[in-house]
Order: C-alpha cells, then structure tokens, then sequence
C-alpha cells in the first residue's frame, strides 16, 4: 500500500461490511458473526475476496451503463456503419495484468491461512474428542477421560480442541458456522480439525454432506462453558452412575423398562462401561435430561419425547431406531420418560448457556 | 429419398423422417424438442423443491422423495436439458458457419441423439418404478451404495447410454472442424461459435470418459459386488469423488464455453462491430478449457485432502477468473463505438455480463479454500452456481434461441412476448438466488429437506421460492412465443444483417446447406461481401450434384435395444430372467451395428437441375 490513508480506509471498508453482515442471521449459527478461531479466519478470506471482486463487478457495471447510454441505437435511427476496431494489446494487457495481480492479493493470505489451519502438531497436548457421525446422529468421545456422549458436545471456553472425525456409514460432514469451517467426516479415514471457541454458550452445528432423507434433521451442539466448569462437567460424567440413581416408582419403573423393552443393548445411560474406541449402536443417553434437543432438533418438552418414543419415523424418516424396538404403550412411554428426564449427572448443562 | 419442399407430408411421413434423419439441421430440431421437454420436467422438480423449502420444517413432500427431486432436477437439467439444447444448437449452426453441408459422420449424430433420449427416457422412468436415484445429482459413492432401491441403478443405466451420445458427439465435431471447413475458412477465420464448439467438443472427449469409468464401477460395486467403494472390504470413497469431479468440473465449461461463443456472435452482430480482440478470446477460451481440467479438488476443499493439495487447487481455480475476465471486458468493448440494438437476443446477453459476472465472482471466493470451509455444501454454492449456469447457461439458450430461431425453424420469435419472457424470468433469478449467498453463509446447509424454526432462514427461503415461480412465468411465456411464432411471419435469410456464412443460406437452410461450398475471403466472411463485394458469398466450386447420407432407422432401433439392454441390467439383481433382456438388448444393438458396417450404403445424388433451380428461385 502506498499510504496509511488507503490501508485505514482499507480497514474502515472492511470494518463496515462485517459489521453489517454480522447482523445477518441467527447468533451461533451464522458465520457472518464468528467467535471462533476458524470462522474468524475463514471471514477474513471471505471479506477480502468479496471486495475485490466487488471491485471487479463495479467495473463491469460502470462500462455496461456507460455503453448502454451511449451507444444504445436511438428509435427510429436507421443503421449505419461503425468502424470496426480488431483490439487493443494495451487494453489486453492491462485487463490480463490487474486480475493477475488481483489473484495474488486473494492467493497469498488463502495459501497462508490454509497451512496455519492444517497445522496439528500441538495435537497431543490439548483435549481430543473423537466424533462419530452416524445417519443421523453425532457421537462423542472424550480421549483420555474416559466419557462420551451424543448430541451435545461440551468442550471449555478459549482453549484448543481437536475433533478427530470418523463415519460409521456414510459421508456426513461436521459444521459449527459460528465457530468453524467444517471438515468432512468420512467412512474410510479419520479426519482431524481443531477448534477453538471465544465467548461461552450453545453452537448450533450442522452435518453438511447429504447423508439420507433425514440429512437435515442431524442437528449437533456444541456447549461452550467457562474451563473450571468443563472439570466440573467432565467429573459430574465420570462419576455419574444410572443405576445407582435414586428413582421414585415411576422412574423406577422406567429404568427396569429401559432393559425389558432392549433399550440398554444401544443405549449407554452413563459412563461406567466405557469402553475406548467403541462405536454405540444408538445415541449415549447421559446427560438425557439436560440435552438442548431431543433426537437432534425436537425441543425437549414431554410432548416431544412422547412424539419420538411413539413413532420415530415420523420425525426422523430412515431412522435407524424405527422398529428396532417393540411398541411402547402410553403408560410405558410415561415411565420411560421419566427414567430419562432424570439422567442429569451435572449442574454444568445446556440450558444453563443459553 | 428426400424432395426438394415436402409440400404436402402424411403425420406418419413426418414422424418417420425425424425417426430416420441423419440431416444435422433436423436432429437439432430433435434435441431442441427433448432438452425443452426435459427443461420443463427439471423446472417443475425446482418448483417442487422451492414450495417444500417455502416455510420451515414444511411437509409438502416427504424427505425420501425430497431426495430424489433435488437429484433428478440437478441430473436432469444438466445432463438430459443443458447439454441437449447446447448440443442441438451446436448441429444446427456449427457446419453451416465453416460452410460444410452436415457434420462428419451423420449416422453417428442421429445415433447420439437417440441415445440421449433413450438415456433420458430410462432415467425418469424410475420415478414410475419404485423411485428415482436420491443421492443428489453426483451420487457419492458413500449414500448412493447405501441408497435402498433402484434409483441409482436407473442413475447409471441412464446416464452411461446417454453419456455415450455425448462422447460420439464430441468426436463427431472434432472431426467437421478439423476437415470439413470450406475453402479459406482458416482456423483464426472461424466465428466464435465454431471455436467454442471445437474446444467444447475437446472438453467432452476428455472429461466423458472418467464418468463412464466411474460408473462402471459404482455399478459393479451395486450389481455384481465388487467393492471399489466398500470401506470394509478395503475399498474408499474419495475416489468416487476425485473421478466424478475430473469429470464435473470439465462439464460445467462444457455448459458454458458454447454460450461464450453464442454470446460473442451476439454482441458483435448487434453492435454492427467485428469483435474486439478475436485471437484473445480465442486463446482465453482455450486456456479456460485447459485450466479446467486442473482444478476440479476445488470441489472436495473439506474432504481433508491436505493442505498442500488445497493451496494448489485454490490458486489454480482463481487463476481460471483471469481468461474468463479477458472475455467479459472484450465483449464490453464489442459493444463501445457501436450501434448497439437491443432486442431480444440483446436483453439475455445483456442481462448475461451482469449476473454471470457475479456468478463468476462467487467462483473466485469459492475458489480460497479457506472461505470455502464455511461455503462448501451450504446455499451459497447453490446460489454460485445457479448464477453462472443461469446467468451464462440458460440466458445463453434463450439468446440463441432467439438469434437462430429463424434460421432453424423459418419464423422469428415474437420481440414482444420476448421481453416479457426476459423480465420476469430476469428479476425471478435475481430474487430466488442471490439470498441463497446469505443463507448460506448464514448457516443454511444444501440439500436440506427443511430448515428449521427460529434459525434466522424463514424470510430468504421465502423470497427465494417467490422467485423461482417469477422464473418459471417466464418460461411459460417463452413456451408461448414458440406456439405464436408458429403461425406468425416466414423469416427473411438475414434478419439481422449477420455477418457469418449462416446468414449467406434462406432460413430455414435449403437442406444440403450450400448449393455450391462458399469461397472464404476472411474472418466474418458475410460481413466483407457486404463491405466489400456484392453481398453473396462467392462460389468455391461449380455447381455439380450433390452427394447426401441416406437416411436410417438404425440409429433409433440401437437406442432401443440400450434401453432395454438398461432395464437388464437394473433388475438382474432380482431375477435373474432380466439377464434375458440385458444380454438380448445389447445382442439386437450390436446385431444393428454388424447389419450397418456390412450393407453398403453409398447415399444419393442431388442433380444439379434441382440445385439449379433453386438458386434461380433464390435470385427472384
């Protein structure tokens, strides 16, 4: 840049667009306002390529106007002949130069952003969680603690964190737009991202490839709580134990429902039986009670988890919990809820972030 | 036996000639009718989508056939509409520019054709029988080895007879161009158009092949159990991707370099100049071919390929903007110093720099890998692309078609209803695509069956589905025009005062193109008769007869005999009776094949009396 005036009034420029795009769309889902690492980088690229191309647009314009209003035949003006120029090598030159140059403003800061994003040599130092994406929900396991859950992902506020991504199907693909670019989640390799959250609350994610007919109702959320909590959450679900849990009768009744009806041989209730590198047959159902969603996007009211427990497929077609389980009547839907609205091994919650 | 007029034709005389034609102006009038057959099938799928997509968490289709209209109404517009139209256009003006009287091999042209709709025909009949493909219209190897049912079965039946025509047709320019310009027509004397169809037809030859490959393996995966793709029996997927895009991303040039050429023919014509800077625009449409075939990761950017081969891919695709900007900015100054009319033809080019250049500008931001992290498979990239093939693709066809209709078909489309077509079709794309940018990158994922509540998506998604029923009144118009136009006024040889050989010939072409090959004295050969002799275009040869192909049932009885070769091939996983249709389809094309290469046809002469008389007709 020549001068500091035009590198302020660069900034000025990019300041104003961000700030008007930051108004678009839900807070924690957009990534027009990022408070994350990846989605604050990935804003810049996208705030740069957008005014320089901008640029290049506003010139088309500006000649398309000139020409229409100029050169535009008149009504009734009879045709005549025009002398026909064969080119200009200087006009060639300078519109094959300027988007050269252009390309290298976008490439340079896109090549260096891509390497200080793939850099994962810090790995082993920061928390691990490995993802499982399956049609249609998100496992996660916690490396090194020993716990897992589904569905809502719980990592500390501020601090580096690496998802190692598999499939245990088909191609899924794992995307927090408020905090992240995505990274595909494939069958036949584990894919690594880190991520790294700045201000606590609850993160809409998204699976992003196209995956079945329920491919839009895999809805994940990532809770972002201050570090001391994170202890206090990782603890609460190590040493949360379900079937210790003091039920009053119904609940009770519940539980023992839970194991009758086949329940327990895809759902883990807590963490006692962790088992590192195993991937669940259905979704882990501690923290059940506290779950920002039912099945990924029901709100978690009864009504909801009545509407699921009764017939899956009807809010989630293809699902692979239709039919793998004998018809509940509406009583024993009632105790199996209350069973489930009392799996609430921490204060450290969801809701408690929204 | 053709006549000279067919005055007085039987229904079932003319349902028989276009059944056996070989003439590259009539299969042209045959992909025209079944890529606009098929364009209004697509259209009705994206209407389908943007009603379901009106409200969120709407239920006016279920998700399984959600599914399968997103993948038919991406497969069908690009391959059974897009491309036939492209196609149709390319056989009906192509030879006439470089003064040939068909294309190379003529049986083989119809034989494409019929392919093509046979292909086509096959793959929407799966929605009568038990459900189309579902995997979206590139059917990764993941979802589409999982997809229960046929529909993908009937996916790569379809797509590999109809990818078939494709190839021969590639082949079959190649070979007009390169042997069968007229007389002078150098290489840098040929119109835009022509180049556009030569390196488009180059794109075909090269990028047909990877799909076919890796449909033959997906379907040796789904039908005899092989396990290319099977991810515990040692295969990956990443592989279906890197072949599906060495194959997409040459495609979606295929799509757009023969509108660059319609485009160029346009602005020139129009603005009564030559076009600026013809050897750039011949090399920029050559280097953007080229670069094509280098850039197609920038499709699989969160595949976690690396980051080595996501920096390469991201500069290579932004380098693309550089050919593709030289040309946007020569068209501009086509027009500078001009006389510039603007009718129909004019408002589709014209409304063509403005949105393709936002498309175009949109690839650039897709193109730095690091952005795309957050566009990839959300609706910005919808919105990107709908730009570019919209914007460039369908402005195009509409352009064209208005620019040729008289030349194909003896009529001009009505000026009026055109720019009734324009406008709302115009404001339509604007409206139903550029909030999709927004969303996307507000969080909308693609291929969403529904968006759901209190995401900040409802008012977007709503404007966008308003505008796709703008768009689709457009279509409707233009659907009027053709039928009004039908009955309207015969069209003159030179409506627009042209300046390429197409416009030396009556409208329609006389159907042996040129009584005597024209004489090529340089670049807009029509234009310098005008300037600088009488007008006509000289004479290469005397007049003599004329040697012209028979025509042949063939072509359309092989495509059959695919068709139900496809059939075989789809259910012989069921019963294993259908190995009777698979193996006997294919025995009755090959049996046509054999019947054609040995049975000597030499064609037949037009005398010269009737070549005479006609130009005697001409002179009057």
């Amino acid at each position: 840049m020549k001068d500091w005036l035009s590198k302020f009034r660069a900034l000025v420029l990019f300041g104003i667009v961000a700030l008007v795009l930051s108004a678009c769309g839900r807070e924690n889902l957009t990534a027009l306002d990022p408070k994350g690492y990846g989605a604050e980088v990935s804003l810049k690229l996208i705030l740069l390529t957008t005014i320089v191309m901008t640029s290049v647009f506003l010139v088309v314009i500006i000649l398309l106007i000139i020409v229409l209003v100029r050169f535009r035949r008149k009504k009734g003006e009879p045709l005549k002949n025009v002398p026909q120029v064969e080119g200009s090598k200087t006009l060639e030159a300078i519109w094959t130069i300027i988007p050269i140059i252009l390309v290298g403003i976008m490439a340079v800061p896109t090549v260096v952003a891509t390497f200080q994003l793939a850099d994962t040599s810090d790995k082993d130092e920061h928390i691990n969680i490995n993802v499982t994406g399956y049609q249609y929900w998100w496992h996660f396991e916690y490396e090194n603690e020993e716990i897992a859950t589904s569905q809502d992902m719980y990592i500390p506020v501020n601090k580096k964190v690496y998802v190692n991504l598999i499939s245990n199907d088909v191609l899924h693909s794992f995307w927090v737009p408020s905090i992240s670019g995505k990274l595909d989640v494939n069958p036949e390799n584990v894919n690594t991202m880190f991520i790294q959250a700045y201000e606590e609350g609850v993160y809409f994610g998204k699976c992003a490839e196209l995956c079945g007919p329920s491919h839009s109702l895999m809805d994940f959320k990532v809770v972002v709580v201050s570090e001391e909590e994170y202890e206090q959450w990782v603890n609460d679900m190590k040493s949360f134990n379900s079937q210790e849990l003091e039920l009053d009768a119904v609940a009770a009744e519940g539980r023992d429902l839970f194991e009758e009806k086949g329940c327990v041989a895809c759902h883990a209730t807590d963490s006692q039986n962790f088992v590192p590198g195993q991937k669940p047959i259905g979704p882990d159902l501690t923290q059940f009670a506290d779950r920002s969603r039912i099945a990924g996007i029901l709100h978690p009211t009864e009504e909801n988890l009545y509407k699921w427990l009764k017939d899956p497929e009807s809010v989630k077609p293809g699902n692979k919990m239709t039919g793998a389980y004998p018809e509940l009547s509406d009583e024993e839907i009632e105790k199996i809820s209350a069973y489930l609205m009392q799996l609430s091994p921490s204060e450290v919650t969801a809701a408690s972030k929204e | 036996m053709a006549t000279t007029v067919a005055a007085k034709r039987s229904f079932w005389e003319f349902i028989w000639d276009y059944l056996t034609t070989v003439d590259h102006k009539k299969i042209a009038h045959l992909y025209l009718a079944g890529g606009g057959f098929f364009f209004i099938l697509g259209g009705i799928e994206a209407l389908i989508i943007r009603i379901q997509l009106i409200k969120p968490e709407n239920d006016f289709i279920s998700a399984g056939l959600y599914n399968e209209m997103i993948t038919m109404h991406g497969t069908t517009m690009i391959f059974l509409a897009a491309m036939p139209i492209i196609v149709g256009l390319m056989n009906a003006i192509m030879p006439l520019q470089i003064g040939a009287r068909d294309v190379a091999f003529p049986f083989l042209n119809a034989l494409s054709f019929w392919l093509f709709f046979f292909g086509g025909l096959l793959l929407n009949l799966s929605f009568l029988f038990g459900g189309a493909p579902d995997a979206g219209w590139t059917s990764y190897a993941s979802l589409s080895m999982d997809s229960p049912g046929h529909g993908i079965d009937y996916y790569i039946a379809g797509l590999q007879i109809a990818g078939a025509g494709t190839l021969m047709t590639g082949i079959n320019f190649i070979a007009t161009i390169v042997t069968m310009r007229a007389p002078g027509m150098t290489y840098m004397r040929m119109p835009l158009f022509t180049w556009a169809t030569f390196v488009t037809s180059v794109l075909i030859l090269f990028a047909f092949p990877p799909l076919t490959i890796n449909l033959f393996l997906l379907m040796f995966d789904r039908m005899f159990g092989t396990a290319f793709f099977n991810v515990a029996l040692g295969g990956n997927q990443v592989i279906y991707q890197h072949l599906f895009w060495i194959f997409g991303h040459p495609e979606v040039y295929i799509l757009i370099l023969p509108m660059f050429g319609v485009f160029s023919e346009i602005f020139a014509t129009f603005s009564r100049k030559r076009l600026f800077g013809y050897t750039a625009m011949v090399f920029a449409t050559m280097l953007i071919a080229f670069l094509g075939f280098m850039v197609w990761a920038h499709h699989m950017f969160t595949v976690g390929l690396g980051p080595v081969a996501n920096a390469i891919f991201a500069v290579g695709t932004m380098a693309i903007a550089v050919p593709t900007g030289i040309k946007i900015f020569n068209w501009l100054l086509t027009m500078w110093g001009g006389q510039v009319t603007i009718n129909s033809a004019m408002l589709w080019a014209l409304g063509f720099i403005p949105t393709f250049t936002i498309g175009g500008m949109t690839g650039v931001m897709l193109g730095s890998n690091v952005a795309d992290y957050q566009y990839h498979d959300s609706y910005f990239v919808v919105g990107h692309f709908h730009y570019v093939i919209v914007g460039g693709t369908v402005f195009g066809i509409f352009a064209a078609l208005h620019y040729w209709w008289p030349k194909m078909f003896g009529r001009v489309l009505n000026e009026t209803l055109g720019k009734l077509t324009f406008w709302p079709f115009f404001i339509g794309v604007h409206l139903t695509f550029f909030v999709q940018h927004l969303l996307g990158l507000m969080g909308m994922p693609r291929r969403y069956w529904v968006f759901l509540e209190d995401q900040s998506l409802d008012l977007g998604n709503l404007i966008s589905t308003i505008g796709a029923f703008l768009m689709g009144v457009g279509a409707i118009i233009f659907v009027i025009n053709i039928i009004v136009s039908a009955f309207g006024e015969k069209a003159a040889a030179d409506p627009w005062d042209g300046r390429t050989l197409e416009w030396a010939v009556s409208s329609p072409a006389p159907y042996y193109n040129f009584a005597q090959l024209p004489l090529v004295r340089g670049l807009d050969p029509l234009w310098i008769e005008k300037m600088e002799g009488n007008g006509k275009i000289p004479a290469a040869e005397p007049l003599g007869d004329v040697h012209m192909p028979n025509g042949s049932i063939i072509p359309f009885l092989m495509s059959i005999g695919f068709f139900i070769s496809g059939f075989g091939f789809i259910y012989q996983t069921d019963n294993v009776y259908w190995y009777l249709a698979l193996y006997g389809g294919l025995a009755f094309s090959i049996a046509l094949m054999i019947i054609r290469s040995v049975k000597d046809d030499y064609g037949y002469y037009i005398p010269k009396e009737e070549l005479e008389k006609a130009l005697e007709g001409e002179a009057k």
